[in-house]
């Protein structure tokens, strides 16, 4: 089927999740992605759990699955003469090159972006660091962690006489990852347009710090350091998340505290000083609401919310997502679910299918640890 | 200034804060031509009063506050601003000869607004068959909840993120930003380009319903493929990892100053406790291991923060990064601007804004080599193009124009 990238030929040397990620939704879109994995150990993604029925399995991970469907694998020691020469062989008839290695290492396996523009000038090449390819940190060691806390969204979120909170799971290397397949997208509709390829440089701080709206201008332009807000919104109120009778629900007045306080029956919250500032009173208007919620469940509240048209949200479990109406109808959970490819798996299609070579090459090239 | 990346694409933008303006703004960042379209009576900028919760330069709204905004400021620099009432018939066939001109429509309005409009995707495409339309709505436009309303937190807590977000002996918590939005924007900004090339190649336009949860909920794959596969639930986790210690934040000197270490293996380790002098702590046996390491965490939290509350973050940061372990200041706004490497990488580019002033604003979220992209216009004001674009690009006569401001289906100012 004809897909809105479908022709579009992407050469993956990335690992662990910024990169894939970045190349997943390029395949999620019809994009030809070819992941290079180092021979034997593979994408160390493949290292990482979770593992089905928690078996260490490099074919197992269930973080790899996730992030590798729909792309076909081949193994290239990128350190041998042979395999440099094979890749640069892809690459000349490339779209598109990921890497995800340290600044600098690209370049050290002779495949700086100088080399491979003078190989194929209309490649775009996206390169995606913690820190980016220029600047005083470029070589710093950097995770998700690190990430999350220089680039600012770490100090915004948990409580304020708490510690600042990460944000849950791999989030700067997702956002990293999503930020750079914008980016190639952008930079291939420029080559479309001229025919010139370039570098794409992504770092995951920046990635970070392009998405703290108010929090930077509430300093940029007043000097105010914004606190962190815990389960409240930032600065509008009713907007935050409260216990119920049976779990938790997000409680929004969407600017309407009138229409909250006539949903809940409760006239007390029409007090005008609430009017004015509510975020200034959400203790008082809190102890209103509390009472209320613990005698109601998650589920019955969201719809009987939504019935007045106030953003009422639960909030929802992992086994609540799969069981979600929405998601199903939506066929949302197919994109998760898709396989991914065995470490090598496409190893004769690609060099013999794609590239002429013949078994017995391959052959010679698995005894060299080439593939 | 050389050729920019997406010189030569026109889009309207319809978005209400933040996703649909975010998304488009991307696209303007990049050097699309991105046409704001505003309705005087809910412009998204705020009317003659002050908005609750914005921030106003020297928190002064000033007469006109809809233009002095700093959050609508950043999400619409680099664009244009007519203004235009799509619920009059006169103001929607002027629309529709906008759209005869543009290659995208980005809208993030509920899903029937745009039908109600008479302006949905089936009346747009006959009129010009290779538009790209991205409509962002909470939770897509099919399936029961098609019509349910969610602004970017409560999307979080539908997503999944927010049950997993918090310390691990407290309650779900919200992310400090509209993450959902961010998140949103950037997919759809994506989405709209992958359809672009499609009509590269194709000839055809097509509609792109997006939500805010979706693409959200995808950033939580493992976590899913956990349960659907092993049937488990991750924990709320705080910033703990699920294999690795130590990794967490820890309180340094002063007020609100903190610290993250996140070590992963025993070299890693043995660095760290040589660079800040506790060599003796690399020899016990509670912490020789990843796995002791892990199963010590509290013990081991505790002997660090002793550490690091002696330590000015900053330097403390450098001092452990030398040593080859990844360690980071948390940023507040202010180190952010501040930030050296920041600022070798220009990442902040200031902007004068006519009736807001002169402030900095966080640039291109990438770097591109040779079509950089910057800041090159600030945001406009109310109704800033409407001769441009209306007299200009759509060559109508000036007094077409002043019959349709008689009718008030455009305007100089928002309405009260």
């Amino acid at each position: 089927m004809e897909e809105a990238l479908s022709g579009l030929r992407v050469l993956d040397i990335s690992q662990s999740i910024s990169g894939p990620y970045c190349t997943k939704l390029l395949a999620n879109w019809g994009a030809d992605v070819i992941k290079v994995e180092p021979p034997r150990r593979g994408d160390t993604a493949r290292h990482s759990p979770p593992f089905a029925a928690d078996q260490p399995d490099p074919e197992k991970s269930l973080l790899f699955r996730y992030l590798n469907a729909n792309k076909k694998s081949i193994t290239l020691n990128l350190e041998s003469k042979r395999g440099l020469s094979i890749f640069k062989r892809l690459a000349a008839g490339a779209d598109v090159v990921v890497e995800n290695l340290r600044p600098g290492a690209l370049a050290e396996l002779g495949l700086g972006y100088k080399v491979l523009e003078k190989l194929n000038p209309a490649l775009v090449l996206t390169s995606i660091s913690y820190f980016g390819q220029s600047g005083r940190y470029r070589h710093y060691r950097g995770s998700d962690l690190v990430a999350q806390a220089l680039g600012g969204l770490m100090h915004l979120s948990g409580l304020p006489d708490r510690e600042p909170l990460k944000a849950p799971g791999q989030q700067a290397e997702y956002l990293s990852g999503l930020t750079a397949a914008l980016a190639t997208l952008t930079a291939i509709y420029f080559r479309d347009e001229t025919g010139q390829g370039q570098w794409v440089d992504i770092s995951a701080v920046e990635a970070m710090a392009s998405i703290l709206e108010g929090a930077v201008l509430s300093y940029s332009y007043n000097e105010a350091t914004r606190q962190r807000s815990g389960a409240r919104h930032p600065t509008l109120y009713p907007s935050a998340i409260l216990p119920c009778e049976d779990g938790y629900i997000h409680v929004d007045s969407g600017g309407e505290i009138d229409t909250l306080s006539r949903f809940i029956n409760e006239p007390r919250l029409l007090d005008p000083r609430f009017q004015e500032n509510p975020r200034q009173h959400a203790d008082e208007i809190e102890a209103l609401l509390l009472p209320h919620l613990a005698r109601r469940k998650a589920e019955e509240l969201f719809h009987s919310a939504q019935e007045w048209r106030l953003p009422f949200a639960p909030v929802l479990t992992i086994a609540q997502l799969l069981d979600d109406p929405q998601f199903r109808e939506r066929s949302f959970f197919a994109t998760i679910e898709a396989d991914a490819p065995r470490l090598g798996e496409h190893n004769e299609e690609v060099l013999i299918g794609q590239m002429g070579y013949t078994h017995r090459d391959l052959v010679r090239l698995r005894e060299m640890g080439v593939i | 200034m050389g050729r920019m990346a997406l010189e030569g694409l026109r889009v309207i933008d319809l978005g209400q804060v933040f996703a649909g303006p975010f998304a488009s703004r991307l696209l303007a960042d990049m050097g699309a031509e991105v046409i704001r379209v505003e309705s005087a009576l809910r412009s998204g900028r705020g009317g003659i009063r002050p908005q609750p919760g914005a921030v106003y330069p020297d928190d002064d709204p000033g007469p006109r506050p809809y233009n002095r905004s700093a959050y609508y400021n950043e999400l619409n620099r680099n664009k244009y601003a007519v203004s235009l009432d799509l619920s009059l018939k006169e103001g929607q066939e002027v629309f529709k000869r906008l759209v005869q001109i543009s290659d995208v429509l980005v809208e993030n309005f509920s899903p029937r607004v745009m039908k109600n409009f008479g302006l949905d995707y089936p009346v747009l495409c006959q009129l010009k068959p290779d538009l790209i339309m991205a409509s962002i709505s909470a939770y897509g436009a099919s399936g029961p909840y098609r019509d349910y309303v969610a602004f970017g937190h409560g999307v979080e807590a539908m997503a999944g993120l927010s049950q997993l977000t918090g310390y691990p002996d407290g309650p779900p918590l919200h992310l400090g930003v509209a993450y959902a939005d961010a998140v949103a924007g950037l997919y759809a900004a994506f989405a709209i380009l992958a359809a672009l090339r499609q009509r590269r190649r194709s000839g055809h336009g097509r509609h792109l319903d997006l939500s805010l949860r979706q693409p959200l909920t995808s950033l939580l794959g493992e976590q899913i493929l956990d349960y659907i596969v092993n049937k488990r639930l991750p924990p709320r986790n705080g910033n703990r990892h699920f294999l690795s210690s130590p990794h967490g934040c820890y309180r340094c000197r002063g007020e609100d100053n903190w610290l993250v270490i996140a070590i992963s293996s025993d070299e890693e380790w043995a660095s760290f406790c040589r660079s800040v002098g506790r060599p003796a702590w690399a020899k016990d046996e509670r912490f020789a291991t990843a796995p002791r390491r892990w199963q010590n965490q509290r013990q081991l939290d505790e002997l660090i923060t002793g550490w690091t509350e002696e330590q000015d973050h900053q330097q403390a940061m450098h001092l452990l990064q030398r040593a080859g372990v990844a360690a980071a200041a948390v940023a507040t706004a202010c180190e952010l601007l501040a930030d050296p490497h920041l600022k070798e990488r220009r990442f902040f580019e200031e902007v004068t804004h006519l009736e807001a002033g002169t402030h900095p604003h966080p640039g291109m979220a990438w770097k591109l080599s040779k079509t950089p992209g910057s800041i090159r216009r600030a945001a406009p004001c109310f109704a800033e193009h409407n001769q441009h674009v209306f007299g200009q690009l759509l060559g109508m006569p000036a007094q077409d124009l002043s019959i349709l401001s008689e009718k008030g289906v455009i305007a100089s100012s928002p309405r009260p």
